[in-house]
């Protein structure tokens, strides 16, 4: 005899009222796995929309002005090119991507048209592997599910709402909606810029900005062709909305001190407060149920020890110490905690399978770490509402045994 | 030896004080059988609860072997309850979801003996009691006299030197209440201390002495066998 047996036969006698404290308990996790299941596939995948709303850091020369951006009319103020290097170099984390721009406007076949020198997501990356930093890595404070270019391979016109890609030859351009319809030009045609033939990798779809009248091709052979010299106009960053807003500028600025940074405010505070608002809401569900949880074990250990005045009283009269009788309720309620905690990840997790994509439309897996969460949460809760019943079973009157016939 | 010195309990109900025992002295001696008869409400159950070590007095000293038990700390009035008191209740107590056997176990758990010894002394004892083809049953399993006899079991389950009994036959039929004294008779013959509360004079009359409760106090003891008296 342990009193592993007692708790276990005592579970066994009373059917209906272990079931019932373990539905609850199954309940409160469930809900709990679900919803958090949920909610973390949704901010990833919020996240990852949020992204596609392009670079939310710029970085200008001094005395460019982020209008100046807005109307692409910067083109006469340069920064070293080597400033891309440096901030891939850095290690910082909460980069995401690194985007440098050299817009050169020129006449081509009497048409004006602004040539932009972009730099292939490829050849950043490259520059950050040599660090073998953070760059381009997700961690835990971003919840992005994905980068701003996929490093398998974007398709070229991602490039219209991410703002970068990832491969792009040095004979290669893409051309924006209207100079393509303008002059008749589909992928795989070619064009002679400046005295170079160059493929047309793609044209971009249109987008009512001024990228519709730009050619875009490889940031150094525009610096070539315009004998530019090593420069840019700006470097696009996208950065993890939570660390720009935790001071991921202050550090760029540290790096590239004769630099104007600046944050595309809307953007940061759109991603900062969606994230926040979905983080929120999530943990306010949790604390209604765990409250909602805790008050259902707790009734139910009331409960108990009520119905088991009688025998609380018997095993104090035979020498049980109040201590036992507080570890003989205890451990049942570790032990409904644990199953109803494993059994809830179970049955959460395979539940936020379907509702994820019936309610919010994101694809959901279970995510294992979430079973130790429910299940120490789970324990945790049946612990600490099963305190106070048990501590007053080990404070009743042993007499019962002898007054209640 | 089980001492009572100036023993007083009151229960205080707002403004209102029932004494429910009012003993001068008592002294009950190792290997002694007492029978505490009386009217219902006379304090008897009070009286076995303050020697259980169950229920402090208001006033005066409970000594067992010359130790005051309602010194000592909770704890260790826990132990003795496990060590050197067995109690018998009129209903019996018997934990329902447990068999005959694990019922028999459970003081001896409280007591931290092994798995292996609990289970050996349980069938022993069961074996003494006469239900060896019983152990396994659980109380709703057994027939009144059963359950007793399985409380009886487990009151010898950590070889208690006394033994309070409450009304232990207050729910018996005739021939079961008679082997239930029998086996009582059988404990204090082998040293064990006996005190009995009982309604039932033939019960009281299998004790070595009698002592009359009324109001709380000890009216009268007697020696001799009730029923003659009356």
């Amino acid at each position: 005899m342990t009193m592993r047996s007692i708790i276990w036969k005592e579970l066994r006698e009373r059917p209906t009222a272990m079931i019932a404290s373990l539905l609850a308990i199954i309940l409160s996790v469930t809900a709990l796995v679900a919803i958090r299941n949920v909610t973390i596939f949704s901010e990833k995948e919020v996240a990852g929309k949020l992204d596609k709303l392009g670079a939310n850091v710029l970085i200008l020369p001094k005395n460019v002005t982020l209008q100046d951006y807005y109307s692409a009319d910067m083109h006469s103020e340069t920064i070293p090119e080597e400033h891309v290097a440096e901030l891939a170099l850095s290690g910082l984390t909460g980069v995401e991507a690194i985007s440098p721009k050299l817009c050169v406007p020129t006449i081509i076949d009497g048409r004006k048209v602004i040539l932009t020198g972009i730099l292939p997501q490829s050849e950043v990356q490259k520059m950050a592997s040599w660090q073998g930093g953070m760059l381009f890595k997700k961690h835990a404070g971003c919840k992005a599910k994905i980068n701003v270019v996929d490093e398998k391979g974007d398709a070229p016109e991602a490039l219209a709402e991410r703002r970068a890609l990832q491969e792009l030859g040095e004979n290669e351009v893409i051309l924006g909606a209207d100079y393509a319809a303008a002059n008749g030009l589909a992928p795989g045609d070619s064009l002679e810029l400046l005295g170079e033939r160059f493929s047309v990798l793609t044209t971009l779809p249109a987008a009512g900005t001024v990228d519709d009248a730009r050619i875009f091709a490889h940031l150094h052979t525009v610096q070539r062709l315009t004998k530019s010299g090593e420069v840019v106009n700006i470097i696009e960053v996208v950065g993890c909305c939570e660390d720009v807003a935790n001071g991921l500028v202050a550090e760029m600025q540290t790096i590239l001190p004769d630099t104007k940074i600046v944050t595309i405010a809307n953007v940061v505070e759109t991603q900062v407060s969606i994230n926040r608002m979905m983080t929120n809401l999530s943990y306010l569900f949790l604390a209604i149920l765990i409250a909602v949880g805790g008050a259902s074990m707790a009734s139910a250990s009331f409960a108990n020890v009520i119905e088991r005045r009688r025998e609380i009283g018997t095993l104090m009269a035979l020498g049980a110490t109040p201590r036992f009788v507080t570890q003989l309720f205890l451990a049942k309620a570790v032990l409904l905690g644990l199953a109803g905690g494993i059994s809830g990840y179970i049955v959460g997790s395979v539940l936020a399978l379907f509702l994820g994509p019936y309610f919010a439309d994101v694809s959901v897996l279970p995510i294992p770490s979430l079973a130790l969460v429910a299940t120490g949460t789970a324990i945790l809760v049946t612990l600490v509402a099963s305190y106070y019943p048990a501590r007053q079973a080990a404070n009743l009157d042993p007499c019962l045994c002898f007054k209640e016939v | 030896m089980l001492q009572f010195e100036s023993v007083r309990k009151v229960y205080r109900k707002k403004l209102d004080e029932v004494v429910a025992l009012d003993t001068t002295n008592l002294e009950i001696p190792s290997g002694d059988f007492v029978a505490i008869i009386g009217p219902s409400g006379s304090g008897k159950t009070t009286l076995l609860s303050i020697l259980g070590a169950m229920s402090a007095p208001s006033e005066g000293r409970i000594l067992l072997d010359g130790e005051s038990v309602y010194d000592l700390p909770i704890n260790a009035r826990a132990e003795l309850r496990q060590n050197k008191i067995g109690f018998v209740f009129q209903t019996f107590n018997l934990i329902p979801y447990l068999t005959a056997m694990e019922n028999v176990q459970v003081p001896m758990l409280l007591a931290k003996k092994n798995r292996e010894h609990q289970q050996q002394k349980a069938e022993e004892l069961l074996t003494k009691v006469g239900l060896k083809d019983r152990m396994f049953h659980k109380p709703a399993e057994l027939s009144v006299g059963q359950q007793q006899r399985v409380a009886l079991a487990r009151m010898l389950a950590n070889d208690p030197a006394i033994i309070l009994a409450d009304e232990p036959t207050g729910n018996l039929d005739p021939e079961t209440k008679e082997q239930v004294m029998s086996f009582l008779t059988q404990f204090n013959e082998e040293g064990r201390t006996i005190v009995m509360v009982t309604h039932d004079l033939s019960a009281a009359d299998c004790a070595k002495r009698t002592l009359t409760l009324s109001e709380g106090m000890i009216c009268s003891e007697q020696k001799e066998k009730l029923l003659k008296l009356a």
